[in-house]
């Protein structure tokens, strides 16, 4: 930390490291590992942000939450969470998390990944944890494309995007994933992007608090292979973009929310709904059809 | 520990395999199961789906194996003892994930009940063909444990033996029935609860700050685990990691790593093998086998008996980690093994790997679908000693 | 817009005040606090930080406010905003730039 670098410039004030604890969030960061991998105007480090402030906000006992990722950039999200945090292998962050949540009934178990771990790789298993209305709260950071592995096109590059394995440009359809959520069964669905911290952090919060499959896309700047590759700027220029761009509608029909190339972005809280979540309506079920004869699995903390 | 007597169905019982091995299972403790429908597996689920909500135990069917393996990692962590079962197409999905269990060293169990392959093969007949796969089946260097039972009845001990073996060395422990062990259906005795002998999970009682989640120390133990939701705010990674958890992308933290994955059962073969003999001292020929091809073999061997012939057998019960320091002291001493499975030559690539030479190997290979004619390992028997 | 006269409540109003500390090393320079900056506090230094990055300087040191987007923002943990004592607005201030609080 600040005592191993050298002030080779001799013109800084290199802080004490007692400083760096004084950071409000530093307690729910594994600042030992800093500098994180992320690249300087990256969105993740700002969403991961976001979900500690939204983690705080919400009232949560962090002892209680736990965070999986998959893989990739946003995969690394877990690393740096200083909560029960697993980095899992890539499209499985929500099996693994459903077997978590299950496994304790007492967790509220959070997926921060991308939008290729969590709709391509993982796509199977993101359908049916929403179809299953299991009580985890997913965050899909969406930069449009493969960032970790160099830009390659994934399922929610526009038509158009420049990637690595689109040269010419894109020309496969991307997902509209609040869409895809809902129409799963997801019973909040909301989207912003990084530069809409508040609504995003308050969102994060409201999605804690929620039972059941809660659905958040963030868009965030890839400023080193989306952006380039697209000559699009900067991760602020990005920001830039989204405040330029970005239309809040809460409420909006998810259908007519598709994300064009360079077009509009449509934001808000689009979904937000109550239905029984997998174990309730499992243990009502079997109630109903056992009678006394069923006994509810009540996790590891409390015998069986 | 002995057993929760809520999950035991003592008695006397007329089961198959696959309903042995969920009642073994329910026995051993495991209260999570993540699984996904396929011959000849099925039946274990279907009990375990019936049996749970009457116990307190949490089933869920996945939407595929890539899924169920997932789950089973994660319901450890949060604290339960939990299994997956499948058949061959199901467990080479599961392969990622048992892969990511090795190195996040989780205890849990996969049944694995062998049908013909490769693919869609034979899907209700049987082989012994995934053993191989069992061993190295997952990317990267690593070793696990796998217990083959040749009867209902071990079906049912030994699911139990495969959940203490997985506690004990913090390791996927792959339970590899075949078909005909499944689907055969036996008297299973299934004792009192107090006679049962449960490992139950170590846990971390410590200070929080100084918990390490893993130890890499010459392995001769793994580090008490802890759950997800008691405050330790652990990081558990598919990466090379040190024994904080934290990812270390070099090659010191990669030796150390999965060094201690190896010789963490390697260095414990011994006190992990279960092997049954019979007759080895003074034998010319041993027969080496596992599961239902253990029974095929004792009609030959009883018959070479007969005929005058010095034949011992040796049943793995434990096929990995492989018993290699027995086999070769039995090398020196017998002429020949003969090791009849249902592939086309897998464990008897081990063996004649430990015979070092010193005594042939035979194998008598079937590509499945049924078991050996016993004619055909008396004939291995007999010419193996010539 | 200005006031044609001090509101009556000025007594019971206070300007919060924020303290920002920045953690220099640990700046990537992506200028995202200084661009989002409401009361445009934070300037970008001309000097290197020891990664290699320039890192944000506070420019109008007193004029923050608190508001804590810097912190939220920044996607590093390098700056981070403490809540000062509240000041009583300045009558005067008040009169010449009414609810403007751009500066």
């Amino acid at each position: 930390m600040s005592e191993t670098i050298t002030d080779y410039t001799n013109k800084l004030t290199i802080p004490k490291p007692e400083e760096n604890f004084r950071h409000p969030m530093e307690a729910y960061i594994r600042s030992e590992r800093f500098p994180h991998i992320w690249c300087s105007s990256c969105g993740i480090g700002t969403i991961l942000t976001a979900y500690i402030s939204g983690l705080q906000k919400s009232g949560l006992d962090p002892e209680k939450v736990a965070v999986v990722s998959g893989i990739g950039c946003s995969g690394r999200v877990a690393g740096y969470l200083r909560l029960d945090s697993f980095h899992s292998t890539h499209g499985r962050a929500l099996p693994f998390a459903t077997g978590l949540a299950l496994g304790n009934p007492e967790l509220k178990v959070s997926v921060i990944s991308g939008d290729g771990d969590i709709s391509a790789i993982g796509g199977n298993h993101f359908i049916h944890s929403a179809r299953r209305n299991m009580n985890l709260t997913i965050i899909c950071i969406n930069n449009f494309t493969y960032a970790m592995t160099g830009g390659q096109a994934g399922p929610t590059t526009p038509i158009e995007a420049n990637s690595s394995t689109t040269p010419y440009g894109s020309y496969e359809y991307p997902f509209n994933l609040p869409f895809l959520a809902e129409s799963c069964g997801a019973v909040y669905v909301a989207r912003w992007t990084a530069l809409h911290i508040r609504r995003l952090t308050n969102a994060i919060s409201e999605a804690l608090l929620k039972p059941g499959f809660s659905f958040i896309e963030v868009i965030s700047p890839c400023p080193t292979l989306y952006s380039r590759r697209n000559r699009l700027g900067t991760g602020l220029d990005s920001m830039k973009f989204y405040h330029d761009t970005a239309i809040i509608q809460h409420g909006a029909e998810t259908r007519e929310v598709d994300i064009e190339y360079q077009q509009k972005i449509i934001v808000g809280k689009f979904v937000d709904k109550e239905k029984p979540t997998f174990t309730e309506a499992r243990d009502k079920f079997l109630k109903k059809k056992l009678g006394d004869r069923f006994v509810p699995y009540r996790g590891p903390n409390h015998g069986h | 520990m002995k057993a929760d007597p809520m999950g035991v169905a003592t008695g006397s019982h007329y089961l198959d395999g696959d309903h042995a091995c969920a009642e073994g299972a329910i026995a051993g403790g495991c209260r999570f199961m993540a699984g996904y429908p396929i011959t000849p597996s099925t039946e274990v689920a279907e009990r375990i789906a019936e049996r749970f909500p009457k116990i307190g135990g949490m089933f869920i069917q996945m939407e595929d194996e890539l899924a169920s393996m997932a789950a089973v990692s994660g319901a450890v962590w949060a604290g339960a003892k939990s299994m997956t079962v499948t058949s061959g197409p199901g467990f080479s999905l599961m392969m990622e994930n048992i892969g990511l269990a090795v190195m996040m060293e989780v205890p849990c169990v996969v049944v694995n009940v062998q049908r013909g392959g490769p693919s869609t093969g034979l899907p209700t007949l049987t082989a012994q063909a995934d053993m191989m796969q069992a061993r190295w089946g997952s990317h990267g260097d690593y070793e696990i444990i796998a217990l083959s039972p040749n009867s209902p009845q071990e079906c049912f001990d030994l699911t139990i033996t495969a959940f203490n073996l997985s506690e004990k060395w913090r390791v996927p422990v792959l339970f590899m029935m075949d078909e005909c062990v499944g689907h055969m259906t036996e008297k299973v005795i299934i004792p009192n609860a107090d006679e049962i002998e449960v490992t139950p999970r170590k846990y971390y009682k410590g200070k929080k700050e100084s918990y390490r989640p893993y130890r890499f120390n010459g392995s001769n133990s793994v580090a008490p685990m802890v759950k997800a939701g008691d405050g330790y705010f652990i990081h558990i990674t598919g990466l090379t990691h040190d024994e904080r958890g934290y990812p270390v992308i070099n090659a010191e933290a990669q030796e150390k790593n999965v060094k201690h994955l190896v010789n963490k059962i390697l260095k414990n073969e011994e006190k992990i093998r279960i092997i049954e003999e019979d007759q080895v001292d003074g034998a010319d020929v041993v027969v080496i086998s596992y599961g239902i091809s253990s029974r095929v073999a004792m009609n030959a061997v009883e018959a070479a008996r007969k005929k005058g012939l010095k034949v011992g057998t040796l049943r793995l019960v434990t096929v990995w980690p492989f018993p290699e320091s027995r086999i070769r002291e039995l090398a020196k001493s017998v002429k020949a093994f003969v090791v009849p499975e249902i592939n086309m030559g897998q464990i008897s690539l081990e063996v004649e790997r430990c015979a070092q030479g010193n005594a042939k190997t035979i194998l008598v290979p079937h590509a499945g679908g049924w078991v050996h004619d016993p004619t055909d390992i008396l004939n291995a028997i007999e010419e193996s000693i010539v | 817009m200005s006031y044609w006269r001090v509101p009556l409540d000025i007594q019971d109003i206070k300007i919060p005040k924020g303290d920002i500390h920045i953690i220099i090393e640990r700046c990537k320079g992506c200028k995202f606090c200084v661009e989002y900056c409401p009361r445009n506090v934070l300037e970008m230094s001309t000097d290197y930080n020891p990664k290699g990055y320039h890192y944000p300087n506070v420019i109008k040191q007193g004029a923050c406010v608190n508001c804590n987007l810097c912190e939220l923002i920044c996607p590093e943990f390098s700056i981070y905003c403490l809540e000062g004592e509240a000041q009583p607005p300045d009558p005067d201030e008040v009169l010449r730039k009414g609810g403007n609080h751009e500066s």
